[in-house]
């Protein structure tokens, strides 16, 4: 059972998960057919309202809602009332006056979607806050490593990168930790947050001890344009220290895979020859994205029973 | 109707307070005929598709393309098509149905297709995989094919063959399965008694 709406993926149980993998998986299929459209959610109504600009993720959004027939709406900050100074319930009590069927909210502060879920009879979707979460970013990681590795359970995923500031790390780290994942995770000592191991994985400040022996390889997107100066004195020395090339790689498992949640810095997060070694991994993750996504709305329209405000997924089973 | 066990299946045996209205034998037969009968009436055999409707539609289908190259020596291509997005039930119900799978391995267009199903009912779900399969293509005519007719149907929807015609309550639950939980092996079609609170197929 899942709650109404998906904040994070610490609320999932792992039946949960499976349960969304395991629909996403039938979702892929819709997107290699000619008609690449079922009449699934048409007449619902899907807000996308994003207060932190995003390109892929809105998009990947609007086309998973697109490809079940809903009606998506984008409803960016720089357009929006919010330019006016209304304040943020203030919009989500308006937008819910216009009865949508599920919002997908973004924004740079944490805890926002969980403000505007709190108002709305809708359910919201996370789709980034702050350093918090983003589920499913993890969840279209877990699909592209089962689908890669054909399990999830026992595999070693190495997460490198800017932990401290990385809502994609923490939504991971939950994630593979409940599947059955051990997960280290390597960085700059500063990009470590302190207590880092209460959440179950071990930390490392050596890239080549944190990949020794892993399967999977997650690179973070450095942002450059926030961290530089303050995080990090140089992105050269990050890129020398951190970066994933080939000759790093080869601590890892011969057949291990690398990841990286997009936009690839070249040259600093990946080198060059690994951006286009197997860049098959990572535009995965983003047809992948589509199909959780799709898998996540499908199953959180479901009509809440009265007076019970979460949605019974059970097991799905035909009677 | 009386249980029966088919001599061939020793282990097979109804599950508690169900009776078999056709064991695996009776259904091998029905897919036999319903084999002849579809190649009487289809004289274009290469534009054949066989579509089943998961999951007890797809052993069945995969014994009737076996027929088809046993009797003509013909290949018969098998997809699988999975309604559950279609379903016109999904605005009203709290739960979320199961996602089945779709592999649909060549185009539908102007092929004639036969859509293969266990147990028919209302009519609804042949209705939601009529729109699945427009989705694909356009076929030159659509006919189908149910082992079991139990009646009660909701929507015009008649069948082409049938294995079988089987009175039954609307409370009744007529369910096809394999005798040893996996549809690989011998089938059987039960029907159970209905429960109290049954909220009721919608085959």
């Amino acid at each position: 059972m899942i709650g109404r709406d998906l904040l994070g993926t610490e609320d999932l149980d792992r039946a949960d998960i499976e349960r969304i993998l395991e629909t996403a998986e039938h979702m892929r299929e819709i997107g290699r057919r000619a008609i690449k459209k079922v009449p699934t959610l048409r007449g619902r109504t899907i807000v996308n309202l994003f207060f932190e600009s995003s390109t892929r993720t809105k998009s990947s959004f609007e086309i998973a809602g697109k490809r079940l027939s809903a009606d998506v709406i984008n409803f960016a900050a720089s357009s929006s009332s919010l330019k006016k100074s209304e304040s943020i319930l203030d919009t989500a009590r308006n937008l819910d006056a216009m009865d949508p069927d599920a919002v997908v909210v973004r924004h740079a502060v944490a805890g926002v979607p969980k403000q505007i879920a709190d108002v709305l009879s809708a359910p919201v979707i996370n789709a980034g806050d702050g350093a918090h979460e983003h589920p499913t970013q993890a969840l279209l990681d877990l699909l592209t490593v089962r689908r890669e590795k054909g399990r999830i359970d026992g595999l070693t995923i190495a997460i490198i990168g800017d932990i401290l500031h990385s809502r994609v790390a923490r939504s991971n780290i939950y994630a593979f930790r409940k599947m059955g994942a051990e997960v280290r995770v390597a960085g700059p000592p500063q990009m470590i947050p302190a207590a880092i191991e209460t959440l179950g994985v071990k930390a490392f400040t050596s890239l080549r001890e944190a990949i020794d022996g892993v399967d999977v390889v997650m690179a973070l997107r450095i942002q450059n344009e926030r961290l530089t100066g303050t995080y990090l004195p140089s992105v050269r020395e990050y890129s020398a220290t951190y970066g994933i090339d080939r000759e790093k790689l080869k601590f890892a498992k011969d057949d291990a895979i690398v990841m990286h949640p997009g936009p690839v810095n070249r040259g600093v997060e990946l080198s060059h020859d690994l951006t286009d070694h197997r860049p098959g991994v990572i535009l995965d993750q983003v047809r992948n994205g589509v199909a959780i996504r799709m898998a996540v709305l499908y199953l959180l329209s479901g009509r809440p029973q009265d007076g019970d405000p979460r949605v019974d997924l059970g097991s799905g089973e035909e009677k | 109707m009386t249980s029966q066990q088919p001599e061939t299946q020793p282990n097979t045996r109804p599950p508690s307070g169900g009776r078999v209205v056709m064991d695996d034998v009776a259904i091998r037969r029905a897919l036999m005929r319903i084999a002849h009968e579809i190649l009487e009436r289809c004289e274009d055999l290469e534009h054949l598709y066989l579509v089943a409707i998961p999951n007890g539609g797809v052993p069945l289908a995969r014994q009737l393309a076996a027929n088809f190259k046993q009797i003509a020596d013909v290949d018969v291509v098998v997809g699988i098509l999975d309604t559950t997005l279609y379903r016109d039930d999904l605005k009203i119900k709290a739960e979320r149905p199961r996602l089945r799978e779709t592999e649909m391995p060549s185009a539908v267009d102007d092929r004639i297709v036969i859509l293969v199903d266990d147990v028919l009912k209302t009519g609804r779900t042949i209705r939601a995989a009529m729109d699945a399969l427009m989705d694909f293509g356009r076929p030159s005519s659509v006919q189908v094919v149910g082992l079991v007719d139990r009646g009660h149907r909701e929507l015009p929807i008649k069948l082409d063959y049938v294995g079988k015609n089987v009175p039954t309550q609307p409370d009744e639950e007529v369910r096809m399965s394999g005798s040893d939980g996996n549809l690989d092996g011998a089938l059987e079609v039960v029907v159970m008694p209905g429960e109290p609170e049954s909220s009721g197929g919608t085959r």
